[in-house]
């Protein structure tokens, strides 16, 4: 039997996608601007963030009603309910981008301290498992939604990598590197909270789909 | 401790040839609201009205399985009718006081069992109105005609006339649907009152009704049981796919 419900939850499906394409675009901007210090850029991330802090409320606004109006349950229940929270980490990971974007203003105007090799690599995991997070989404895909989960154990080593090198290689070692220093660990250490915000989205997709409650569970995955 | 206070084994029911339950086992746990959902003809009110054999009353009626209610088979022969309906009350659809007094409608049920003390028939009457949240309404006018009183305010009285005899088990058939939402609000608030002292089974086509008074919900579809559990677990994650799909209004 159609539903006029089902109206409102393809809405809102369709919305919170347009939402993950900014965020992803938020991130992708703000790394290429680190790659070549390009402070315009970085500026041009720092001002999407009221967009998507807008799409934030409007998607909260349309779940709210929906909630009081519809009052669905079951799998449209979760649905709702897990979208609210999902824009919720979506939000905080465009407020990372920004920060990423903040430290590169900060670098500006000084070459890199060495040639930035694990930074893109755990910006490719990030990006990978925010893409997979919300393809999973889409197709209501739970297996997709728990390799994303596994994969944040990688970003966590990667990041532990970056800071390690950064310390020892740089900061120990030579105090004038210390300006140029900490806004790249700060940097590996927003892109392992995209994934940690990632992780959590993926976590509330499984509840979704299967309407298992994975969150500090992951070692049950 | 809970316990069950009544359970029902492989539950069947024939009107004629005509096969309404086809084998329900449930379990009731004592102070605990259950509500029954399913669409019309699944046999919901069938499955209540077998509980205190109000079925038997129609002709051609039939069952099999068993009903233990309290450790003893319902359909024992030294089991009382009237008395198992003392035990097991009901409340139904549309209120249905008796064309009598307010006084009158509660009084009856001692009437029939012989009590005759107007000392004990006065507090009960007291009591049940009081527990129903109807006293203070109509305490000064306990002689006036409970067909005059509102839908709301008759139905209210027909809980207070079940309860007056002290039940152990309530059947509710769809109680509220034929009473406005005020009425239905303090229905559902009593209800939630009257767990603390008895076992409610609910029979309700407002799913969000099932959802805000029950602890237990069973849903039923063509005469079988398809899934039972806690009231949070089917409204969020029922694991019957016909469950969702009636829940959330894809059928049905």
């Amino acid at each position: 039997m159609e539903r006029h419900l089902d109206e409102n939850l393809t809405e809102l499906k369709t919305n919170l996608l347009n939402m993950g394409a900014m965020v992803q675009k938020c991130i992708s901007d703000s790394i290429e601007s680190l790659k070549t210090l390009d402070t315009s850029k970085a500026k041009e991330v720092i001002e999407c963030d009221e967009k998507i802090d807008k799409c934030e409320l409007k998607i909260d606004e349309q779940c709210l009603d929906l909630l009081v109006l519809k009052q669905p349950v079951a799998v449209d229940f979760r649905f709702v309910t897990m979208v609210m929270k999902i824009t919720n980490d979506l939000e905080r990971i465009a407020d990372l981008a920004v920060d990423i974007s903040e430290r590169v203003l900060e670098l500006s105007g000084k070459p890199h301290l060495k040639p930035l090799i694990d930074i893109p690599k755990l910006t490719v995991i990030a990006q990978k498992m925010l893409e997979d997070a919300l393809t999973s989404f889409i197709n209501q895909d739970a297996e997709l939604a728990k390799e994303v989960i596994l994969r944040d154990t990688e970003a966590n080593h990667l990041r532990d990598l970056i800071q390690e090198e950064l310390i020892k290689d740089f900061i120990v070692k030579d105090s004038n590197s210390v300006t140029r220093a900490i806004p790249l660990l700060l940097i590996a250490r927003h892109l392992e909270r995209i994934c940690d915000h990632t992780t959590n989205i993926a976590e509330y997709i499984i509840y979704m789909v299967e309407a298992k409650i994975v969150k500090h569970r992951s070692s049950e995955l | 401790m809970a316990k069950n206070i009544l359970e029902t084994q492989d539950l069947k029911a024939y009107f004629g040839n005509k096969q309404i339950l086809k084998g329900i086992n449930l379990a009731f746990l004592s102070n605990t609201v259950t509500a029954i959902i399913g669409p019309s003809g699944c046999g919901k009110s069938t499955f209540i009205r077998s509980i205190n054999r109000i079925n038997d009353l129609i002709p051609n009626f039939r069952i099999e399985g068993n009903i233990i209610f309290n450790d003893q088979d319902i359909h024992d022969k030294n089991v009382d009718e009237v008395d198992l309906r003392r035990k097991v009350g009901m409340v139904f659809q549309r209120p249905n006081p008796f064309p009598k007094s307010i006084y009158d409608n509660i009084a009856y049920g001692f009437n029939i069992y012989g009590i005759k003390d107007k000392y004990t028939i006065d507090a009960a009457v007291e009591n049940s109105l009081k527990k129903v949240a109807l006293w203070e309404e109509v305490k000064n006018n306990l002689s006036q005609n409970a067909l005059t009183l509102s839908g709301g305010q008759q139905q209210r009285l027909c809980f207070a006339r079940a309860l007056a005899i002290e039940p152990e088990v309530l059947l509710l058939d769809e109680p509220c649907s034929a009473i406005d939402p005020i009425s239905t609000a303090k229905i559902e608030e009593l209800i939630h009152q009257l767990k603390k002292n008895y076992t409610i089974i609910i029979v309700t086509h407002n799913m969000q009704q099932a959802a805000r008074v029950s602890d237990y919900t069973a849903f039923f579809l063509l005469g079988e049981l398809i899934e039972f559990g806690k009231t949070d677990g089917i409204f969020t994650a029922p694991k019957d796919k016909r469950t969702e799909a009636y829940i959330t209004g894809r059928f049905g």
